[in-house]
This record gives C-alpha cells, structure tokens and sequence, in this order.
C-alpha cells in the first residue's frame, strides 16, 4: 500500500515539474523573441524596401518581405479553400460518408499532412521546371497551397462531419438540390469551423520558409506580378540572421518579431470571429 | 428552371468529383514527379551506393547520402528521447491531475505556440540553446562542443513538437468517458493507479498517434534545424558533434544545385527519400492504429 502511495507522489512531482518545464521553455521563447526584436523594431523597418547595402547595416525595411509574405500566403490560401471546399463538400454532401472515396481522401490527406515543407517546396520546383517558370510570385503560392491543402481540408472536414444528418433532411425535403443544401445549409452551419481552419492554415503558410525557398526566391522590391520573384518574412530573417554583421542580425530579431505578432494576431482573430459567428449555428 | 438548377447541381458535383480524385493523388503524383527528376542520378549509380556512401563530393560527381541520413537519425532520436517522456507526463498532468482553470489557461498558450514559425524557433535555438549547450550541458558531460550540434538540434525540434504531442493527448485523454474513471476508483484503485491502468490503456492508440505526428514532424523540420545543428557531412559519433540532416541538406544548397551535373537530381532523390520514409511510417502506424482501435471496442 505504501509503495503505491510513493508511487503516486514521485509521478504527480515529475508531471509537476514537466509541465512547469514545458510551460516555462515556450514562455521563454516568446519574452526573448520581444526582448530581442523590440529595441531593434522602428518605423522605417515596416515601412521601406531595403536600399543599398542594407545587408550591409545601412538603411532601409523589409516592407518587401512584409508585403510578399502577404500575397503569398493569401493567395495560397484562396487557392486551398476553393480546392478544400471542393474536396470536403462532395466528401460529405456528395458522396456517402463512409464510402471507400470518402475514406481514401481522409486517409490522403491524412497521410499528406505529414509531409514536411521541404519535400512541398521541391515538388513545386519539379512543377515549375515542368511549366517553364522561373522562380517567382506564382511558384510560391503553389508549393503554400500544396502546404496547406491536407490541413485546411482535415480541419474544415472535422466541422463538417458534425453537422447534424436532420439538417440535411430538411434541406432536402424542401426541394433543394445537394449543391443547394451544402452552399447554403452545410456552409453556414459550419462556418465558426471553416473560418478557424482557414485562419490556421493562412498563419502556417505564412510561417514557412522551407517550401518558398525554392519556389520564391527573393527579391529586395515589393513583388507586382505574378510571375516575379517574390521576398518572404520567414526567408528574410533567416538571411539576415545569417549575416555577420551585428546591425543586421538585429534586424533579424525584428523582423521575427514582426512575425510573431502576425500570428498571434491572426490567432486572436480567429478566437473573435469564432465567438461571433457561433450565433448561426442550429443547435 | 427546375432543369437548371439539377443541371448545376450535377456538373457541380462532376467537378467536385474531379477535384476530389485529384487532391486525393496528390501524394503518388509528388512521388512520381520527384521520381522523374532523380533518375537521371539514380540511372547512373547504384541505389545502395547513394544510400550507404560515406562521401560527398558534388564536384566530383560523388553523392553519399549516408551522412545526411544518420545526422537525421540521431537529431530525430534525440528529440524524440527529450519529448515524449516530457509530453506524456505533462499531458497527464493537464488531463488528469490539474484544475480546469489551469487546462483553460494552458491549451490557448498552446495552440499558440504550435502556430509560431519554425524560424522563429531557430533564431531562439541560436541566441538559446547554442550557448546553452556550449557552456553547461556540453561540460557538465565532460565533452567540448562548438554548440552547433545534434543535441542542440534536437532539443529545438523537441520544443516545436511538444505543442502538437501534447494538444493531441490530451484530447485523446479527455475522450475516455468519466464511467471508466469512476468504476476503477469505485474498486478502490487510487487515482494514479486508475491513470496507469485504466484510462492510459484506453488512451493508447491516440498517444501512439499522438507521438507519431510529433515524429513525423521533427524528421522533415527544415529551417529550424538547418540554423543550429552545425552543418558538417560527417556521420556524428556523439550528440555533442555537429549533424547535417537530410532537410538541412537540400534548402542549404538551392543556390547552386543547378550550375553542378546531377546536383538537382541529387537533391530531388533526398527529398524522394524523405517523402517516402514519411510516407512508408504514416501509413504503418495508421493502420497499427486501425487494429488496436478494432481490439478496444
């Protein structure tokens, strides 16, 4: 009896300390990201392009990358909701939930959400040199809509599944056809689901610099086509960081700030506008 | 109008169809493709030679992957090692033993950690944990290091994938109803004995799946690691050495990879292997996860 007794206080201190060092390991990352970009961070950083030899130090922004990063993921993420809404509502409206293709595209995408970003951003070279195009504007939001599509499709087919089979019956016995039904009934009920997927999904493709840095490029101006090269937040402050120049790296700390904030930003909204759609929801 | 509107919904769903079927080929249309372009290197040399090859020379037309597949190994271990144990407890701890204000103010800070970027981690990794491992933990062993090494790698690729191990178990943890919780200590089993027996037993499958995920995550993670774990092709013999993954590898030399003979293909064929490891462990452990979840109900 008391050894099970000693058992239980030895686990409930070693869950206590790994929790408290967890806790404290990711708090740390957040105060030393603000502590180290926040005196770095100035006006003319979110403002302006970089100018010459600003890798150097001398002046200049990285309102280019700011700006890029942008385009880049919304345009990645317009591509894989019109794509997922596709794909998630012929899954549920469509076919029969449980069918085989049901099943096999859950398991695709399943299997797809593991395939780390470096493997997208080659496939979207191999595609590139296929279509002729150098690297550009265009090539990254393919390799990011590539990157994002499993997850954004497994989220909003997580929100879908739950909307109740009643509803669809409704629907249905008031003469709507099945596009009807899932564009007005299906959509709607799960719009606080889709809204979060899709925010989640816009804050990864925005965070990753593996699958745009050969699908990308980059470039010192604000990109203005789609077939340019186009400079993104994460690639910046990884080149930055790896200069050797003191005024340089603390830019870097800057920028990863300016990053951060993105994503805690697009975070919080979601957390908004979760609350605030949840009203349509039939219960 | 009626015909109309069946009509739209018929080449709706056509397209969508389509789609679906598509997105859901993705996978063997990216193993295709990066096949394509890594035949030109794997026509000329032997497989097991570009797997099993100590020495890499671009230059001169040698391309031995060994090196870059072992540093993937030992940072993929050595973060496994730190994480597992660590998420396990904790995400026991939040499950099982924590008040609920504690759980509601934990899993957002979570969440958000798991959306920060992974070079954000590896700039922490380089103001961090590079001197970290420089002036304490690499001593405290009796070892020198420059810092930039496996164990430093490994320990960043553990904090990315804490968020999403723990997420994960601690839903699976909840997901086991009250009833089960409440019969065990009806039979007088103590709490920690109803965790270890009961409600770990049935939250197995969603751990495993929980640990894979996390796994899966730390053997393809790029940027993070590229920046911290040293870079040298060399094979490490200690966690104190530097290793050069796999990733590390093939974002590190875009710049050049067209100017060299075969160094594109080269590339292309690691991150083949990469998708294809990836690939051959999701689809094994989601169908150990099939089974086990048939063996429970």
């Amino acid at each position: 009896m008391r050894a099970t007794r000693i058992e239980e206080a030895v686990f409930r201190v070693l869950m206590t300390i790994s929790t408290l060092a967890i806790l404290s390991a990711l708090i740390v990352i957040l105060c030393s990201v603000l502590l180290k970009g926040l005196p770095a961070l100035n006006l003319s950083m979110i403002t302006q392009t970089p100018k010459g030899g600003y890798y150097l130090g001398r002046e200049g922004g990285i309102l280019n990358a700011i700006l890029g990063s942008l385009y880049l993921a919304g345009g990645a993420t317009v591509l894989a909701i019109v794509l997922s809404l596709c794909v998630v509502l012929y899954v549920n409206v469509y076919a029969h939930n449980r069918s085989r293709l049901a099943a096999f595209t859950r398991f695709s995408f399943d299997v797809l959400w593991g395939v780390p970003s470096i493997v997208y951003g080659a496939f979207g070279f191999t595609i590139m040199v296929f279509l002729g195009l150098r690297t550009s504007l265009l090539g990254g939001i393919i390799a990011v809509a590539l990157l994002i599509l499993p997850m954004m499709c497994r989220a909003m087919d997580e929100v879908i599944r739950m909307v109740p089979s009643e509803l669809y019956d409704a629907s249905y016995s008031l003469g709507a056809t099945r596009l009807e039904t899932a564009l007005t009934v299906v959509v709607r009920q799960a719009l606080p689901g889709i809204l979060t997927a899709v925010l989640i999904s816009f804050g990864r493709g925005i965070g990753d610099a593996a699958s745009v840095i050969f699908t990308a490029g980059f470039t010192d101006s604000i990109p203005y086509s789609l077939l340019r090269p186009a400079a993104t937040l994460p690639l910046a402050i990884f080149f930055q960081l790896g200069t050797p120049i003191p005024e340089v790296q603390e830019r870097a700390y800057a920028s990863a700030l300016i990053l951060t904030v993105i994503i805690l930003m697009i975070c919080a909204v979601s957390r908004i506008l979760t609350r605030r759609y949840t009203k349509h929801i039939v219960k | 109008m009626r015909s109309v509107r069946l009509f739209a919904d018929r080449l709706a769903g056509r397209l969508m169809l389509v789609l679906t079927v598509g997105s859901g080929l993705i996978v063997f249309v990216m193993a295709a493709g990066l096949y394509h372009r890594s035949r030109p290197i794997l026509e000329t040399r032997p497989l097991a030679e570009l797997l099993f090859s100590q020495s890499w020379h671009p230059l001169r037309g040698e391309f031995g992957f060994f090196p870059f597949i072992m540093g993937t190994l030992w940072v993929t271990g050595v973060a496994v090692g730190i994480a597992v144990p660590l998420c396990l407890l904790t995400a026991v701890y939040l499950s099982e033993y924590a008040h609920r204000h504690v759980r509601a103010w934990t899993s957002p800070l979570i969440d958000v950690l798991a959306g920060i970027p992974s070079v954000v981690y590896g700039m922490w990794g380089v103001l961090f944990i590079v001197p970290l491992v420089k002036n304490h933990v690499a001593p405290f062993f009796g070892a020198s290091s420059t810092g930039y090494s496996v164990m430093t790698g490994g320990i960043v690729l553990a904090v990315m994938v804490f968020p999403i191990i723990i997420h994960v178990s601690v839903e699976v943890l909840r997901s086991v109803p009250d009833p089960v919780r409440e019969a065990s200590l009806s039979l007088g089993a103590t709490k920690w004995q109803t965790v270890k027996h009961v409600v770990l037993r049935r939250a197995m499958p969603g751990i495993i799946a929980a640990v894979v995920l996390g796994l899966s995550r730390a053997f393809g993670e790029t940027m993070a690691v590229l920046m911290v774990a040293g870079n040298v092709a060399r094979v490490p013999s200690s966690v104190f050495d530097p290793g050069y993954p796999l990733p590390a590898l093939i974002a590190n030399n875009y710049g050049e990879m067209l100017s060299i003979p075969l160094y594109d293909s080269a590339l292309l064929l690691a991150s083949l292997v990469l998708l294809l490891v990836v690939l051959v462990f999701n689809v094994i452990s989601r169908i150990i996860l099939m089974k086990v979840e048939r063996s429970i109900q």
